[in-house]
Parts: structure tokens; C-alpha cells; sequence
């Protein structure tokens, strides 16, 4: 009865906040949107009984995701989220993995202070430090400043409100999430496991190919799920840093939720998003379970 | 027919396969190694012994070429080493930690060496097999390394050092994570299979047992300087110092001033006692200090006082009793406690000696050794 409980608690956790907002949303969804308060239709009606609940589902359809295909800024939104997410995880991986390698081989004693710089950040508001790159970006910023004053440019370059300010937002703001899971597994990496594949005929580089970059796999992976997912669905970034042209599914979600009042449609769109981002995740849960079954 | 002996070290003829001329390495401040001399020959299984921190461990790593000297030159078959990148030398070392790659199989972890000189495909497998016949590991070639147990991962470390089949193998402390059964198993395997595969074998042992078990000399280092090099028995049964003679197995030492009259030298050991006499090829001054080292086995113990050159009286103040044999401890009137130790060739009950009893231990002349340092 007691291990009944214990392993009824997250089960409750996931049903309640997790499963039973994604019903509703997924109801929502399904429904029409009407000027009324909630702004859709059809409501629950429990005083109409068997009846009711008959008309109830009667009126849910896939009209709203049939919709989301006519209007190609929807896919186009999906597939422009899909390439920055994509592209921001890979840029975030370059240049957090060797950040993580370096702490790792770092002296033990430096290393909780590095850890320390690394997690800094998150003891600022994410929105206040997305605000200050505007003012580092911006035409007559930071940067701009710098770089005209040591004379390496001749007028100021045009960053903010561009792609390539949203990957600078995402990869600054991701890069401790591909970090620490690196670097927990190059932590744990045995330093005589690069000295035995030396020893059996390495160079330097292929040892860190052979041995460092399969024994960091695991850390790779978690590193570019933990970038990718929250990534894809940015809102903030976006919206604050990108342009008029930067089209990501956030920024839809955004309008057809709080410009457009458009519930069932948004709904649609969030519900398309998840299904998106819990294919990758199964997939490569079960990559995981065949491998660690391979293990067993 | 004589059987030949083995010794390369006495042969003027012979070249050594390593050679450290005047080697020092220095770490900051601290001397790791303290200018050593040493030549090892083809075919030995060589011992280096000695407490940790004795520097043991960074000779071999010089040898691996994970570390450098600070002075003096390392040869291999008469090269210097030093240039030479640890993956390009004909040197291959057993780790402490055995270090096989987690996420590679049995096989491909002793592959993995044959792999990077691009052999072809066919003879990198037959070498494997050879391997994996050689250490009893062809039933587990598909397992990963956290799927064996521990004296098969020592197995497959071995197989992976040999695998290319290297001028000489260094083994760091190979045995010390096995239980001391399945050591004593293992070192029989490791004498075996260095006889078969020929390779010369430096090992580096805290474990004097160990050493003397395998090796064919061995090195007895102390704080970065190598204080004798010799046989098991050589070193043993003649050390050439208290520390040495104490490192190696139990000693019973006793300090005393010389008087030497030809090969037999007088000890002075204790005031109103007869001194002790023992023989010896050196030549002590008068009165020099010096010390006896004798062996608890060749110390005897009786009830009556027997006849011959050094008797003494005592009381038993204690009985290490190991089974095979028991070890008494005697303590002299002057303060010394000599052990003694003997066969238990009867039933405990039958035990001819227990605590407190006054018992006579003696030893002959030529059973100590008289060391001047």
C-alpha cells in the first residue's frame, strides 16, 4: 500500500499538470472560437445530461489544423523555428563544449569557481538580460561603439533585429544547459583512458576523437535536447531581438493567443508543436533503452 | 646438460635494451628521481619495488614517455627516447586503473592499438584471436569491460598491451586490485605469458611478494634513488642495507660496534652481554658502527640453552600465529625483541612454547648479515 502511494505521487504530479492541461488544450483545440468568455465553442453542458455530452463531441472537429494548412505562415513559421532551433543548438554545441572541456581539465581548485561563472548569469533576470543585448547590438551599442572606435569597421553593423541577433540571444542564453551536462561527463572522463589510446598509438587529436568524443556522447545528446526544445519554442528572443522577417512558431503562438483572441486556432498550433518536439524525444528515449539494454 | 641460467647482468657482452644514464626529474622543487643509473636487458621481468611516492611510478611513466627527464638521457636499443612521442614508441603500458575504453567491446578494446598502424582488417582480427586465446578471453570478446569481472579486466589490459607486440611492456602495479588469491593465480599467468611472448616486462609493485615472485631482478627504490639491484634471492638473503633488509620481508635488526678479526666480525651490541659474531666479506673499521639483519627463519628457538655462537635469553611476550607458521617474539633482558620464527609441523595443542616461557633463540655466524649502513 505505501509503495502504491509513493509511486502514485508523480503519476498524480504528471496527471495534474501535465496530462490534464494537455486534454484541455487539445479540447480547445478541436473546438470553434466564439465571441463569448472563454472565447470558443462548444462549453461542457452538465445539465443536458447523456444528451449533452453527445452534442459536446458532435461539435469538436480538426477544422482548426485543417485551417493551419491553408495558410502557408503556419508551416512556414514550424519550419523557420525548426532551422533557428536547429542551427542555435549546433552553434551553442561548438562553442559550449569546449568552454565544458576546459573547465574539466581545469585545476580542481578552479573548477567550482568556473562552475560558479557559468550558472552567474541565471541569478539575473532572463528578461533584463535579453533587454541589455539590445542595448550591446543595437546600431549605436556596445559593440558598434567598440568596434568603430578601435577602427575595424567604418560604419556601425546592423545586428539587432536581425537572425543573427536571435541565435547571439539563444546561443548566450542556452549555453549553461549545453555546458553543464558536457561537463559533468568529461568530468567524469579518466584522464589514463586518453593516455592508454596514446599509448596504443594516438595522436592527440585522435585520442580526443576515439575516446573523449564517445565517453561525452551521452552529455552531447542531453546538452542539445536541454538547447533544442526550449529553443524552438522561444518567444522572447524573437520578438525582442529579431526582426520583422525573423518567423518563429512563438511569436504566432504569441498573436493568435493575446492580438487575435483566436483560442482554438493557437491551441492547434501549440498542439502541432508538441507532437513535433515529443517524436525527437521519443525516439531517442528509445535509442537509450535498446542501448541500455545492449548494456544490461 | 647444464641448464644455461638466465643473467643477462653478468655478461659484459650483453647490451642493455634500456639504458638511464644520470636521469633526474624534478617536480617544482620536489626530486621525483635522483640521478639513476640503470640498465634493463631484453627478456627480463624486471621489478621496480618500493614504498609510494619511492618515484617508481614516474620511472615507468618516463619510459611511456608521459613524462620527461629533467637531466640525464633514457636509451632504448642504444636511442635516446626522449624525442620520441609516447605513440610512437615501441613501448606499451598495463595501467593501474587498467584503463579500457568503457564504450568498446573486449575485442575492439585490444583492436584498438593494431587498428591505428592501419594493418589490414584480417591480421587485426587474427591478432585479436591470438590474444584472446592467450589470456582465456575468446568466450567474453563481445562483452564491454563493465561486463566482466575483475581478473578478466586485468586480462584484457594485458591482451591490449600485448597486442602489438612491444619491445617491452610496462605493467603499473597490474595486480592490485585482484584479491590476494586470484594475485597469487595471476602472477603465475604474467611469468607465463612473458615467457611465451618473450617481451621484456617492467612492473611496479608496492608488494615485495609480488616482486619477488616474478621478476628476474629488482630495483628496491626509496625517495627517488635506487638502493639495490639484484636478484629475489640476492636481495633477500644479502641486502646491502637496513633499508633494503627491512623492506624485504621480515628482519630482526640489532645496532651494535665492530670488531672484525679476519671474515669474523665481533658485535658489541649491548652492555654486559657477550657480543654477537657473525661473517662477512666486508672490512669494517674498529669500532665502526653496523648492524646485524637477521631473518626470523634462520633464528631458532629452544627451551635449553643450545650449544654454538649466539644464544640468547628471553621471555615470550607474544605469538603471531600465521598457520604455517608461528612468529615469537622475544624479549631480551637489554630491552631488543628478536623474532623467531618457526614451523608448526605439530597440532596447536602440541605447541612446545607459549607466552611468557624463558627461551633461548640462537643463530649461527652465518646466518646474519652484517650491514654498514
Amino acid at each position: 500500500m505505501r509503495r502504491l502511494i509513493l509511486i502514485a505521487i508523480p503519476y498524480v504530479w504528471l496527471l495534474a499538470l501535465f496530462l490534464i492541461p494537455f486534454v484541455i488544450v487539445v479540447k480547445i483545440s478541436l473546438s470553434d472560437t466564439a465571441l463569448a468568455r472563454p472565447p470558443y465553442f462548444p462549453q461542457w453542458d452538465w445539465s443536458l445530461g447523456w444528451a449533452g455530452i453527445k452534442d459536446f463531441f458532435a461539435e469538436l472537429d480538426f477544422e482548426n489544423f485543417w485551417f493551419l494548412t491553408t495558410d502557408d505562415l503556419y508551416w512556414k513559421a514550424y519550419l523557420s523555428s525548426l532551422r533557428i532551433a536547429l542551427i542555435s543548438t549546433l552553434m551553442t554545441l561548438l562553442v559550449g563544449f569546449p568552454i565544458a572541456y576546459g573547465m574539466a581539465r581545469a585545476p580542481e581548485h578552479w573548477r567550482p569557481t568556473l562552475m560558479m561563472l557559468v550558472i552567474l548569469p541565471f541569478w539575473t533576470s532572463f528578461l533584463i538580460r535579453v533587454y541589455s543585448w539590445m542595448g550591446i547590438l543595437s546600431q549605436n551599442g556596445l559593440l558598434n561603439a567598440l568596434l568603430l572606435g578601435i577602427g575595424v569597421i567604418d560604419e556601425p553593423l546592423i545586428i539587432l533585429n536581425t537572425d543573427t541577433a536571435v541565435y547571439i540571444g539563444i546561443v548566450y542564453t542556452y549555453l549553461p544547459f549545453m555546458i553543464l551536462p558536457i561537463y559533468a561527463a568529461l568530468e567524469k572522463l579518466d584522464g589514463s583512458l586518453l593516455e592508454a589510446a596514446e599509448d596504443l598509438g594516438c595522436s592527440r587529436l585522435s585520442a580526443f576523437w576515439l575516446v573523449t568524443v564517445p565517453l561525452s556522447k551521452q552529455g552531447v545528446i542531453a546538452g542539445c535536447f536541454l538547447v533544442f526544445i526550449p529553443a524552438i519554442g522561444e518567444f522572447v528572443i524573437p520578438s525582442l531581438l529579431g526582426g520583422s522577417e525573423t518567423l518563429m512558431i512563438g511569436k504566432v503562438l504569441y498573436e493568435e493567443f493575446f492580438s487575435n483572441r483566436d483560442w482554438p486556432v493557437a491551441s492547434a498550433v501549440a498542439v502541432i508543436l508538441l507532437l513535433i518536439l515529443i517524436i525527437p524525444i521519443v525516439l531517442f528515449q528509445r535509442n537509450q533503452q535498446k542501448q541500455a539494454e545492449a548494456e544490461g | 646438460m647444464p641448464q644455461k641460467i638466465f643473467a643477462p647482468w653478468d655478461d659484459p657482452q650483453e647490451k642493455p635494451l634500456i639504458r638511464f644514464q644520470n636521469v633526474t626529474k624534478r617536480f617544482g622543487d620536489f626530486t621525483a628521481i635522483d640521478s639513476i643509473d640503470l640498465d634493463i636487458y631484453a627478456r627480463e621481468f624486471f621489478a621496480l619495488l618500493g614504498p609510494s611516492g619511492c618515484g617508481k611510478t614516474t620511472l615507468m611513466r618516463m619510459l611511456a614517455g608521459f613524462e620527461t627527464p629533467s637531466s640525464g638521457t633514457i636509451l632504448l636499443a642504444g636511442q635516446d627516447i626522449a624525442p620520441v612521442a609516447p605513440n610512437q614508441r615501441a613501448v606499451n603500458m598495463m595501467f593501474q586503473s587498467y584503463a579500457l575504453f568503457p564504450h568498446l567491446s573486449v575485442w575492439d578494446n585490444i583492436a584498438f592499438g593494431l587498428r591505428r598502424e592501419k594493418r589490414p582488417k584480417d591480421q587485426v582480427a587474427a591478432r585479436v584471436e591470438e590474444m584472446l586465446k592467450l589470456t582465456r578471453l575468446t568466450k567474453f570478446a563481445r562483452r564491454k569491460p563493465h561486463q566482466i569481472s575483475g581478473g578478466q579486466r586485468q586480462r584484457v589490459a594485458l591482451a591490449r598491451s600485448l597486442a602489438k607486440a612491444p619491445k617491452l611492456l610496462l605493467l603499473d602495479e597490474p595486480l592490485g586490485a585482484l584479491d590476494k588469491k586470484l594475485r597469487e593465480e595471476t602472477q603465475f599467468e604474467l611469468m607465463d605469458i612473458q615467457e611465451k611472448t618473450g617481451t621484456t616486462f617492467v612492473i611496479v609493485t608496492h608488494d615485495q611478494e609480488e616482486a619477488m615472485t616474478v621478476a628476474s631482478r629488482v630495483a628496491v627504490m626509496d625517495e627517488g634513488k635506487l638502493m639495490q639491484i639484484a636478484t629475489p634471492d640476492r636481495i633477500y638473503e644479502a641486502p646491502n642495507s637496513v633499508y633494503v633488509a627491512d623492506f624485504i620481508g621480515d628482519v630482526n635488526i640489532i645496532e651494535g660496534k665492530a670488531h672484525q678479526v679476519g671474515e669474523l666480525v665481533q658485535l658489541d651490541w649491548a652492555e654486559g652481554q657477550p657480543a654477537l659474531a657473525a661473517r662477512t666479506d666486508k672490512n669494517l673499521g674498529l669500532a665502526q658502527t653496523c648492524y646485524l639483519a637477521i631473518r626470523p627463519e634462520k633464528v631458532s628457538i629452544s627451551a635449553d640453552r643450545p650449544g654454538g655462537a649466539n644464544a640468547l635469553q628471553g621471555e615470550i611476550i607474544d605469538i603471531a600465529y600465521l598457520g604455517n607458521l608461528s612468529t615469537y617474539h622475544v624479549k631480551l633482558p637489554t630491552g631488543h625483541v628478536i623474532k623467531a620464527q618457526q614451523a608448526n609441523t605439530r597440532r596447536i595443542s602440541r605447541r612446545p612454547f607459549t607466552w611468557e616461557d624463558k627461551v633461548w633463540v640462537s643463530w649461527t655466524e652465518t646466518a646474519a648479515v652484517v650491514l654498514d649502513q
